[in-house]
């Protein structure tokens, strides 16, 4: 029974958290609309949705990545040099087809990845430092195969191109390929073995390990994952924005650590849902979208970001600590 | 057999480990270059990269107690504006000074008292949205200008010299003894080991765990005022964007300082060695012309390794003991 009643709580909490999320959403959005009638307009809501794809995507990693009580820097930095491979091979062999190369930027990813995955398993190092020693690694290599030179737009074929910039039934393809990720992260999660062993392991590695949870495994599993998302949305940078530098995305890691921080994923591990994320990579979009339309200065950005997250994470702890105070006052009566 | 194995485990201390890679880099270095050994080259080698060592040391201690903090750059960066402003104003530099070293301070502050306050959030995260909103109080500031116009005597604190040692390197020797004497020969050193081993057990045994984090927040935050004030000397102007991605050198050094990550352990001496290190290397490289991106990734690589060892020979060490057990 006391089981049950705490499950209910639980799940009136995760309610909450997302529903006040919509909630906020919807009053960001009104409050624009009154400001600037062209924010709900189809167009805008298209450019919205397509510059916050690619966050959205990695957020699903990094999300799965958090779960498990890790964190991953070394995303941003995979990204450029995923996607600066991609580029070279697009630059120096233009005949090679478009999704042949972006196949190789993922496979380039998810080593990188999987490497990660294996120091921290195996190795033992706190995640935070091996894939910070990987951030270094990947920069620097980004540098070395690009040899510190630019890909430019009139490099890129435009079948290349085309991959984030195309649409298809007339929808952006970064659209159409974050749904993809997202009902697949949903189906993988919620309805796969190896998904809730996922949040066992992170819920409690101890107990998930003596129940027969190959722990290792899944951290592995959890980092590469991580790797092949953001070799994806490397290539994808790339070609949406036609040009790849060896700084590409710098410091990229912190936007999707915050969006995932914004959904209610908790950085202690074990809890985190597709919902929230989802929820969190759009305010985070729509907080960098907005700010132009209503007249506010870009340099305003980073503080109102930095603002909104360390005010979104305090009130959730407010909110569980009430939550708790309530049922502890139940049951004592 | 039990001396021998002691003798060992005694040149594979970590701080040896060190000294060995420092006299390794720096034969690299007099090879590279001839007058790399010449006293006045050493002194600007060390100028070069002693400013954000500043912050080393506090950091060192966060991760000792198993937190860390993302923010102190953009602290850095923060208080460094605030100078500039305030001196583009017409604020006497001293005043500026001060404005420079109170708003570091409050920074780090801030930071201790939401870890302290707010025990479910975890330090990194925290730190990283504080990290975000610090850095963007400095663009709504300053936007994309630079402030300059700091008066001539302030370059001194810089580039200045005391007889023929720079100004940096003594202030820096002297935050240096400061800090091992409060880690290793006082009774809060002792308490800050204690909560790096066991956060739950040092509350119950009486230690002010709350009042310990703030502190060590706080003295970041100061620490990177000091920064600040250094790294703005050396350039006569100041940008929202500098000191970019010092946080993670500065985490980086601690971590080849053999601070282990996951906390309780740690000395302030190895991880001076590490800053050495790191900054001769980085110099010896670019002597060689070798490009900073390059120089990232034997960083990377050094990170990865020098936390990768410990555990690697600790699992050697438990193996011998087992094959030692058999024997007898």
């Amino acid at each position: 029974m006391e089981k049950l009643l705490k499950k209910k709580n639980n799940i009136q909490l995760d309610q909450f958290r997302e529903l006040g999320l919509l909630l906020f959403i919807i009053i960001i959005s009104i409050m624009v609309q009154i400001r600037n009638p062209s924010f709900l307009t189809g167009e805008n809501i298209n450019d919205l949705l397509k510059n916050t794809a690619i966050l959205s995507i990695l957020s699903v990693g990094m999300m799965l990545v958090l779960v498990t009580r890790g964190i991953d820097l070394s995303i941003a930095a995979n990204m450029a040099f995923s996607g600066m491979l991609a580029s070279i091979i697009v630059r120096d062999f233009p005949q090679i087809h478009p999704v042949l190369i972006m196949l190789i930027g993922i496979s380039a990813g998810t080593l990188s990845g999987f490497i990660n995955g294996l120091l921290i398993s195996k190795g033992k190092i706190l995640p935070i430092i091996a894939t910070l020693g990987m951030m270094y690694v990947l920069r620097g290599s980004t540098f070395l195969i690009s040899k510190g030179q630019w890909v430019s737009a009139y490099q890129f074929t435009d079948g290349f191109k085309k991959m984030a910039t195309g649409t298809n039934w007339g929808i952006n393809n970064l659209i159409l390929i974050a749904v993809a990720v997202y009902a697949l992260a949903y189906y993988f999660i919620n309805h796969t073995r190896t998904g809730r062993r996922i949040y066992a392991t992170g819920s409690n590695p101890d107990s998930a390990k003596i129940s027969g949870i190959n722990t290792d495994r899944m951290v592995i599993l959890v980092y590469s994952i991580m790797g092949m998302l953001s070799g994806l949305t490397g290539v994808l940078w790339m070609a949406r924005f036609a040009s790849a530098q060896s700084d590409s995305a710098m410091g990229y890691e912190m936007n999707v650590i915050a969006a995932c921080v914004l959904g209610g994923v908790s950085m202690s591990g074990g809890s985190g849902k597709v919902g929230g994320i989802l929820l969190g990579s759009l305010l985070f979009g729509i907080l960098n979208n907005t700010l132009p339309l209503i007249n506010v200065s870009p340099f305003w950005q980073n503080a109102i970001q930095g603002a909104v997250i360390l005010l979104a994470v305090i009130a959730n702890v407010l909110a569980k600590r009430g939550m708790t105070k309530r049922n502890l006052n139940r049951r004592d009566r | 057999m039990i001396k021998n194995t002691n003798k060992l485990s005694f040149l594979l201390k970590w701080e040896w480990m060190l000294v060995a890679l420092l006299i390794l880099i720096n034969i690299m270095n007099a090879s590279l270059s001839p007058y790399y050994l010449e006293y006045n080259n050493m002194m600007s080698a060390i100028m070069a990269f002693l400013d954000r060592s500043f912050m080393v040391l506090p950091m060192a201690i966060i991760i000792i107690m198993g937190d860390i903090d993302i923010s102190v750059a953009s602290t850095v960066a923060l208080s460094s504006v605030m100078m500039g402003v305030s001196v583009q104003n017409g604020v006497p530099m001293t005043v500026a000074i001060l404005i420079c070293m109170a708003t570091a301070t409050l920074c780090g502050f801030i930071n201790g008292l939401i870890v302290t306050k707010f025990k479910e959030l975890s330090a990194a995260i925290v730190t990283i949205s504080t990290m975000i909103l610090y850095r963007g109080i400095a663009y709504i500031i300053l936007e994309d200008q630079a402030a300059s116009g700091f008066p001539l005597w302030f370059s001194i604190l810089g580039w200045g010299d005391i007889g023929t040692i720079p100004l940096i390197l003594i202030v820096f020797i002297a935050f240096s003894v400061i800090f091992w004497l409060i880690l290793h020969k006082t009774t809060a050193g002792r308490q800050i080991l204690a909560i790096g081993q066991n956060n739950t057990a040092s509350i119950y045994s009486g230690i002010n765990v709350d009042k310990m984090r703030l502190f060590a927040f706080t003295a970041a935050g100061f620490m990177a005022g000091i920064t600040a004030l250094f790294l703005t000397s050396k350039m006569a102007s100041t940008r929202p964007n500098i000191a970019i991605g010092y946080e993670l050198e500065v985490i980086a050094m601690v971590v080849l300082g053999g601070v282990s990550t996951s906390g309780g352990k740690g000395k302030i001496h190895s991880v001076i060695l590490a800053i050495f290190v790191i900054g001769l290397l980085k110099y010896g490289l670019g002597i060689i012309n070798i490009h900073s991106q390059i120089v990232t990734i034997i960083i990377g690589l050094l990170l990865i390794f020098s936390t990768l060892l410990p555990s690697i020979g600790q699992r050697v060490m438990s193996k011998l003991k087992i094959i030692r057990q058999m024997n007898l």
